[in-house]
């Protein structure tokens, strides 16, 4: 991997983007390369947007994933995937997970929460996939387990080898959760077909 | 070993590593996981002031006791602080100290984008600014050696981008840490004008002394490469260089106030056309521009906002970069108040009474949103108070019909002072107290209300009641904000009071209690929608069936809902 990977992950404050982003750092950690990771946060508990970005090559310099340059997206929410979806490059890969968080302006009747999101983003991204994260994750045993099913997806689409990400899971999540994390990751690599 | 820390957890590092023995600061977003970070390492005492100013003249009276001091603030903060640095920087101190200015360009969760780089200048201290994590520790080291080397304190700048980014840092063990013992020097400590005057004198020299080492010092270094384009730059704006312009030659400055004059003009003589790279403020640019040097800024990027990589390969090759595909028109997303928060029956409340409200900083500056819209001005901590009264002052007759709102650690940190202006003044103005018994907006943070300090000892709270008496309000009610009558009851009260009084709001953060409570049912709604004026993330409209819907996950089941449906639609679980 000579050049830089970039992957974002894009949710709602309390969905666990961190913890996603940790294991993503960790496999790569562990695969030798440099990795940045930024993300904005200071309000992210008050319900707002959160991002995530991570960066992942053998000489990193920027910490933060512009416009259009994007390999990869997890978005932990339809709206929140519709927002960002500038970020990805043309050939990126979008994984989207079909739950959807209404935020206040919608909620109190000021806006409208978009219709046809996974329509038009399928219709602009090359590598779509959506799936109900939280219902996989909630038959693994526990619904704050999605975004370990989404990192199983993420896996799919990713070079590092199967065992990486597994030792991640390992080092990041406490033994007594860790036999329900693994299966929501193996349901989340069952996705991809 | 080298692991992944954002900015604010490396500087905490090197506050361990390098011998640091005492830390302060207030809390303030991104400066605030540093001190967070610091109570990890048990050998490092250390504080929440009450607020800023506090935070400093204790950091300053511990390095001129002997002890290696830090203290950390956002940008505005230093605000707050600079009366205490602008003098400690003619006394100097005996131990290391040095002053984290955590700046946020792009205003990610700030009032105001100023460019802390010129109050370094301005006091006349050494100015360090790290671009990662890694530099990040190792400049708290260098600040600390350079503070004790020139006898001054050092700012070191960090930006938003350093201070919640994360990169692989290397893990060292720490050194002793030693505190020196106090020694009497009245000539040096004591800022009497006589004193002053020589000392005044010794930062000239400092300074000079100063932009000599900086010539030479490690952190300002060129890396030279195709010599057509050479651009000079500081902070996260070199790794966006590094990325945008990766055949550029670059002078990348660690140490910019004093700027290295000599190496700025050694490495102009390199190369064809010369570029300052930073963000906010043209601060080297104007300095490179009196050295006579012909040099591109400003007049490409602009003095506000975040640079990027891509504006800056477009900017100075003059060539566009691929096109980005058109943003979906996505409804915002803002922060709201949580559900279960103590803040929003006010806010309902001041709504519904139309009144002027003086607003303050803090998770009830949110109150602003649609559709509480319940405040008028936020313009730093503590001015809800002291505007209120100038507001009075303006239009007597305002005093009634306007109310004043600040949380518990912001009426602790500054309008403690406003209030008493409001007394000693005769204004007549009605402040309410929003106490939540933390500092919620950044994330929890111990404050002398609490009970706690920051290194988890418990510590005596402030009573707000005693206090305000103190101060000569007579007037002081206490109120449970979840009560909307009675709260609605005693404002309206209170700002017919022709003297000042005092409304405590009490309940605790919805994000500190353990909620026992269920969530809400619903049972006959009427779809009035009265309730939906809360802006409370977990109600909702449900258009099918034309009732509220109450999403159970998120309710805590606080129960204000309940108190504002007039048709008893909204009923805790077996209630029905």
């Amino acid at each position: 991997m000579s050049k830089i990977i970039n992957i974002l992950l894009v949710g709602v404050g309390g969905q666990g983007t961190i913890l996603a982003s940790k294991i993503l750092t960790n496999v790569a950690l562990a695969q030798g390369y440099e990795v940045k990771m930024s993300e904005i946060h200071g309000m992210a508990q008050r319900g707002g947007s959160v991002v995530t970005q991570v960066r992942i090559g053998e000489d990193v310099h920027s910490p933060v994933i512009e416009p259009g340059e994007a390999d990869y997206m997890v978005a932990f929410e339809q709206l929140e995937a519709y927002r960002w979806s500038h970020f990805l490059k043309k050939d990126g890969v979008l994984i989207v997970n079909t739950q959807k968080i209404v935020p206040l302006p919608v909620l109190i009747g000021a806006a409208t929460y978009p219709e046809n999101i996974l329509v038009e983003l399928k219709g602009r991204v090359e590598h779509f996939i959506n799936l109900d994260g939280l219902k996989l994750a909630s038959e693994a045993g526990n619904v704050k387990a999605t975004n370990v099913v989404l990192m199983g997806v993420l896996s799919k689409y990713m070079d590092f080898p199967e065992d990486a990400w597994k030792n991640a899971l390992v080092a990041g999540i406490p033994a007594k959760l860790l036999d329900l994390n693994m299966k929501a990751f193996a349901s989340g690599v069952a996705e991809v077909k | 070993m080298k692991i992944l820390m954002t900015g604010n957890e490396a500087i905490a590092r090197g506050v361990y590593e390098y011998g640091v023995s005492v830390a302060t600061a207030y809390p303030g977003t991104p400066s605030t996981e540093i001190l967070e970070n610091i109570v990890k390492y048990p050998e490092v005492y250390c504080q929440w002031s009450p607020n800023e100013k506090v935070a400093m003249e204790v950091g300053v009276g511990a390095a001129i006791a002997g002890a290696r001091a830090i203290v950390t603030m956002k940008m505005v903060g230093v605000n707050v602080a600079a009366d205490p640095l602008f003098t400690v920087a003619y006394t100097g101190t005996r131990a290391g100290l040095v002053l984290v200015s955590a700046d946020d360009p792009g205003m990610h969760s700030s009032q105001n984008e100023q460019d802390n780089r010129l109050y370094a200048a301005f006091a006349k201290i050494p100015l360090l600014e790290p671009s990662n994590s890694q530099e990040a520790k190792d400049m708290v080291g260098m600040a600390m050696e350079i503070s004790e080397a020139f006898d001054t304190p050092v700012m070191l700048r960090i930006t938003t981008r350093i201070a919640h980014s994360q990169s692989l840092v290397e893990q060292k063990e720490p050194m002793e840490r030693l505190a020196k013992p106090f020694e009497r020097n009245q000539r040096k400590y004591v800022m009497l004008p006589a004193h002053g005057r020589a000392r005044r004198l010794i930062v000239e020299e400092r300074m000079q002394k100063l932009a000599n080492f900086s010539e030479t010092v490690a952190v300002n270094y060129m890396e030279m490469n195709d010599t057509n384009i050479g651009i000079i730059t500081s902070g996260i704006s070199y790794q966006y260089v590094r990325e945008a312009l990766p055949q550029a030659s670059i002078l990348k400055l660690g140490l910019t106030n004093p700027l290295p004059s000599g190496l700025i003009k050694e490495f102009a003589a390199k190369v064809s056309k010369l570029y300052v790279v930073e963000e906010l403020e043209p601060y080297m640019e104007k300095e490179i521009r009196l050295l006579g040097l012909d040099v591109s800024g400003k007049e490409l990027f602009p003095p506000y906002g975040e640079l990027s990589v891509r504006m800056i390969s477009e900017k100075i090759t003059g060539r566009n970069g691929i096109p980005i595909a058109k943003p979906f028109d996505a409804p915002i997303r803002p922060p709201v108040m949580c559900p279960g928060c103590p803040h929003r029956g006010l806010f309902f409340t001041l709504k519904q009474l139309k009144l002027v409200v003086s607003g303050d900083i803090g998770c009830y500056t949110l109150g602003t949103m649609a559709p509480l819209e319940a405040m008028d001005t936020c313009i730093c901590m503590g001015a809800s108070i002291s505007g209120a009264l100038g507001m009075e002052k303006a239009h007597p007759e305002m005093a009634e019909k306007m109310v004043a709102v600040i949380g518990d650690s912001t009426f602790l940190h500054s309008g403690v002072t406003g209030l008493m202006d409001v007394v000693y003044n005769g204004g007549h103005t009605t402040t309410i107290i929003l106490d939540n018994s933390i500092t919620a907006m950044t994330g929890h943070q111990e404050n002398p209300s609490t009970g706690k300090t920051l290194m988890g000892q418990p510590a005596p709270q402030v009573d707000f009641v005693a206090l305000c008496k103190a101060l000569g309000v007579k007037r002081i009610t206490e109120v449970d904000p979840f009560d909307v009558e009675r709260v609605k009851e005693v404002i309206k009260t209170e700002i017919a009071a022709s003297e000042p009084s005092v409304i405590i709001t009490k309940r605790p953060c919805a994000l500190i209690i353990k909620n026992t409570e269920k969530p809400l049912q619903v049972q006959d709604c009427t779809g009035c929608k009265m309730c939906l004026k809360l802006g409370c993330p977990a109600l909702s409209f449900d258009e099918e069936n034309e009732t509220v819907q109450v999403d159970q996950a998120l309710c805590t089941g606080c129960g204000l809902c309940m108190n504002v449906c007039k048709f008893d639609a909204l009923r805790k679980a077996g209630d029905a």
